[in-house]
């Protein structure tokens, strides 16, 4: 029993000194690496893998890296392959600061692409300004905001939030309307800026119902009845979601229980997308409906072979894309665009080459990079189908331009970005200085 | 609701409807030459192939002209469509309606067909659309032969009060026999007769006396939407009646908040009753318990996995399989956990809680692992999907359930403390540990076995908020602080203590909430339980007596 013990501490420790031994010779192999690093450009990616946002932003990490494998499979970019560098900020807000750091400084890379809630968007901005370097950041945002080194290949309100209530206006013919959201910046923004539109519009106060839940809210009983009530006042009602993540299939499985059906008042969400509803059984939420630029059922060439190779890439013949998706592979081929067109991966040059870019969408448009960094992108309103997916209802003529600053809020409506001729993000042009609200 | 428009596009622009006509009629040559069909291309044929240009408005018209056709064949097609059963080909502008048995059959003559051809794919609705189908549905089953139905026809009349019924309603309303359909028909009548602008002020008023007597939200819905044209003396009773619906009304939405709170409690009590168990008896801050209701809402999941894959006639019963099953998983676990880590750390609590919080993070990252970082889509089964009146509230059958269970589960936990061997063993080590083990009682293995029975519970819980709730890796963060709330609200140790805390919490919630919202009630409840702490800080009810200090 003895022998057996200090034999088992023996092989221990053998093992031990082989780990350690194994792991300085991997370091050794790191380090060579980084010296040999030269020949392969660096892309940061700054999605969290664990922690509550994962289940939308692990998707986006596999995108990513499946961009890069085809841009390798192409020789990558300027002779050089490109290499990711990925990184777990783990969906706390100080971490994405404290990790892109990390990627700009140790890791060396010439490009992050990362971020999915305004509040993690908000705590990198700074890191980014003092180290110059250049983030795309990839799903629809609240807007009033744009950074010289941040790039916004998500929708604007104005192209998103503004054309869904036109079409329930239009289409619908909805007198009434219900803004129901989790309580925090994205929605109570959104929110702001439709009310206002609403009221420009005609749109009575006592025809507007706001709402606002905790994140994860689960229990929507009150709400939904609440959403009923208010529904039967005799004019057609529709409700507005900017509900986020989670809280979603609990209030969509109410709904459908407390017999709220499409053809009485829809539900038009607007961070509900492919993803979200493999969670759900669709049956019951038949006709509710989405606004967003890119759903994976539109018939496009160019979107037919993205889908087959992400399927080939990902091994999974069932796996489903989405909106901030298309906004990565948009935002992905600007960069190589930009990266080949000032043969440079240095962030001023990249940062002014970008403006101006074009590069294909997968919905059969070609969108185009602007000089307030935001981009210019086709609506589509989608209603829900039994099978998970969206059968495009409507959709805008042509590409919609984002706005960084708000047309409908007082506080914004004098502003623009223009990081090409004003070289400023917040120019007012009615005083014609820089500088006015924001940053 | 539904806006009369429905029907009156048809004439739109003439020269495309000449087109589509006459394409329709050299296409039924065709088909007469090709398959020798006895039919003559008449107008239905013609809307029927409408169906084929995957155009709204074209979809529209067809639905429009089929429904008021007056052929046989028109009740089966704009089911058909609803369904999503009705497929057209766009190349030979035919259509084709599959039936609930899975046999083809041509729409326009009704002539069997072999299958599908390659090209055609489901005719497409919108919600515009699904409401003009629903209104044509409505009005070709308002004489079906089942009285179901029937009332559902006439329910649909009632909302979207469509003039073009009345006469049919009236020819149905006098030979109806059942009661419920009879008064169903009385109401759509009415509803039609309000809205209708030759109808006389004296048949408007009986009107609103009948659509008062229904007074539900949809009877509040079509007084209001009457807007103030009416003539004064009708809107004068429409005013009245809306005042009087409204405030029967209000009082049941107090009958319903109660019920909301009840239904709220429930959940709370079946997420806390696990905890009540490892932290009230045992003493142990536990901060995994969350995920072990999350494995057993995995549990839930595999196993109806399984039943998908290879069973799935018994879907129906995967929840009454998962149960035990989620018990058993949850709390082997439980053991396992109590015998690695929690026993060295008993009378330790800030040990405790850095080490299972720490647990609960490495837990959650290894389903993560396991099964992906989304959703995984625990289904419905049919007893537990929908909802039924109640006078003015609606219940929903899973809320209902899920009470129902809790209780159960409440009741089976209480029996067995007390009546059985196990239970009595539990007792006697939590209330005074040395003297049990001095009687022989071996102490480890009841503490082994409590740990258990608290994870178990936790993972029958899981088994029920699948139900209600996301199965994903972060299902349990979200009941945590919920469940010790309620505990300590409660009073830490009492089970009884628990329920009543629950109830009381959740009933709380539900009256503030329409008043502050959610946000603001989920506040004032923390403040509040702040504030009751403050005066009694061990709970609701307290235990007394010796057992306290020991």
């Amino acid at each position: 029993m003895l022998t057996q013990l200090t034999h088992d501490i023996a092989t221990l420790s053998r093992r031990r000194w082989l780990a350690a031994t194994a792991g300085l010779v991997l370091g050794l192999a790191a380090f060579t690496n980084a010296k040999a690093a030269d020949d392969t450009i660096k892309v940061g990616v700054l999605h969290s893998l664990s922690g509550t946002m994962a289940i939308s932003e692990t998707t986006l990490k596999d995108t990513v890296l499946f961009l890069i494998d085809e841009q390798n499979k192409k020789g990558g970019i300027l002779g050089k392959k490109l290499e990711a560098v990925v990184v777990d900020p783990a969906s706390n807000w100080p971490l994405f600061a404290e990790k892109a750091r990390e990627l700009i400084t140790k890791n060396k890379v010439s490009v992050v692409f990362g971020c999915w809630t305004s509040v993690s968007r908000k705590s990198v901005l700074p890191v980014f300004k003092e180290l110059n370097s250049i983030l795309f950041y990839p799903v629809q945002y609240e807007g009033e905001e744009s950074e010289r080194n941040v790039f916004y290949t998500g929708a604007a309100p104005n192209q998103q939030a503004i054309p869904a209530v036109d079409y329930l206006m239009k289409d619908e013919k909805v007198k009434r309307w219900v803004l129901a959201g989790t309580d925090y910046v994205y929605p109570r923004t959104t929110n702001k800026i439709l009310e206002a539109y609403l009221k420009s519009k005609g749109v009575k106060q006592e025809d507007i119902m706001i709402n606002y839940t905790p994140f994860g809210h689960s229990d929507w009983q009150t709400i939904v009845a609440d959403i009923k009530k208010f529904g039967s006042a005799g004019k057609k009602t529709a409700v507005v979601s900017t509900i986020n993540g989670d809280a979603n299939v609990p209030f969509y499985k109410e709904l459908g229980n407390q017999g709220i059906k499409a053809t009485d008042i829809p539900v038009v969400a607007f961070s509900v997308g492919e993803e979200e509803l493999a969670g759900i059984d669709t049956k019951p939420l038949l006709g509710h409906l989405a606004a967003w630029n890119y759903f994976q059922s539109i018939k496009d060439p160019a979107n037919e072979k993205f889908i087959k190779a992400w399927q080939a890439y990902t091994k999974n013949p069932k796996r489903v894309t989405n909106d901030p998706m298309e906004a990565h592979v948009i935002g992905f081929e600007m960069w190589v665009k930009a990266v080949e067109k000032v043969k440079s991966t240095d962030a001023d040059k990249v940062i002014d080459a970008l403006p101006g870019i074009e590069a294909k969408n997968l919905t059969g448009g070609t969108s185009k990079m602007l000089p307030n960094h935001h981009i210019t992108k086709p609506v589509f309103i989608g209603e829900i189908k039994a099978n998970g997916q969206f059968d495009v209802v409507w959709k805008t003529p042509g590409l919609v331009a984002g706005d960084a600053w708000s047309k409908e809020l007082d506080g914004s409506k004098d502003l623009i970005g223009d990081w090409v001729g004003k070289k400023c993000g917040n120019y007012n042009t009615k005083t014609n200085k820089c500088g006015g609200q924001g940053s | 609701m539904s806006p009369p428009s429905t029907y009156s596009c048809r004439g739109r622009n003439v020269p495309a409807n000449f087109l589509d006509r006459l394409r329709a009629i050299v296409l039924s040559f065709f088909l007469i030459a090709a398959f020798a069909v006895p039919a003559l291309a008449g107008p239905f044929e013609d809307a029927v192939a409408k169906f084929a240009n995957d155009e709204f408005s074209d979809t529209d018209e067809a639905i429009g002209l089929i429904a008021s056709s007056g052929n046989a064949l028109a009740f089966p097609i704009i089911s058909a469509l609803q369904d999503g059963r009705l497929s057209a080909d766009p190349e030979s502008k035919r259509v084709f309606v599959t039936g609930a048995d899975g046999k083809i059959v041509d729409a326009a003559t009704g002539a069997a067909v072999a299958s599908l051809p390659a090209g055609a794919s489901a005719v497409r609705l919108n919600n515009r659309l699904r409401r003009a189908v629903e209104a044509a549905l409505g009005s070709l089953t308002l004489l079906s032969p089942d009285p179901a139905k029937r009332i559902a026809a006439a329910q649909q009349v009632f909302k979207s009060h469509d003039e073009a019924a009345l006469p049919v309603i009236d020819g149905a309303l006098a030979k109806e026999t059942n009661k419920a359909a009879k008064s169903a028909f009385a109401e759509a009548r009415a509803a039609i007769l309000l809205y209708k602008s030759d109808a006389s002020d004296a048949e408007k008023l009986e009107s609103i006396a009948i659509i008062k007597a229904r007074g539900d939200q949809e009877a509040l819905a079509l007084l209001t939407g009457l807007g103030s044209d009416a003539p004064p003396l009708v809107a004068q009773a429409a005013s009245s009646a809306i005042a009087a619906i409204q405030s029967n009304l209000a009082l049941w939405s107090m009958v319903q908040n109660a019920w909301y709170g009840l239904s709220l409690g429930s959940v709370l009590l079946l997420a806390a009753i696990g905890l009540a168990i490892t932290f009230g008896v045992m003493g142990v801050i536990n901060m995994a318990h969350g995920e072990m209701v999350m494995i057993g809402a995995y549990t839930t999941f595999v196993v109806q996995e399984v039943i998908r894959t290879s069973y799935p006639g018994l879907f129906d019963y995967s929840l009454l399989m998962a149960v035990p099953l989620a018990f058993l998983v949850a709390g082997a676990l439980g053991v396992v956990i109590e015998r690695s880590i929690i026993r060295f750390l008993y009378g330790r609590p800030l040990e405790t809680l850095l080490a299972t919080w720490g647990l609960s993070l490495v837990l959650q990252q290894a389903v993560r692992t396991a099964f992906g970082p989304t959703n995984r889509e625990v289904g419905n089964p049919s007893w537990m999907s929908g909802a039924f009146e109640l006078g003015q509230i609606t219940i929903t059958y899973n809320r209902l359930w899920i009470l129902c269970f809790t209780l159960a589960v409440f009741a089976i936990l209480l029996a067995m403390l007390r009546y059985t061997a196990l239970g009595l063993e539990m007792r006697a080590v939590t209330q005074n540990r040395r003297m049990a083990a001095s009687m022989g009682i071996a102490t480890s293995r009841v503490d082994a076995l409590t740990f258990g029975l608290g994870s178990g519970i936790a993972g029958i819980a899981g088994v029920a908020l699948s139900q209600i709730d996301n199965v994903s890796p972060n299902l349990g963060q979200s009941y945590i602080i919920d469940s010790f709330m309620v505990v300590v609200f409660g009073g830490v140790g009492n089970l009884w203590g628990t329920l009543v805390g629950a109830f009381t919490l959740g009933i709380a919630n539900k009256f503030l909430e329409p008043v502050a919202g959610a946000v603001l009630g989920k506040i004032a409840i923390l403040v509040l339980i702040i504030l009751f702490i403050q005066k009694r800080p061990r709970g609701l009810f307290a235990l007394k007596g010796r057992a306290i200090e020991a």
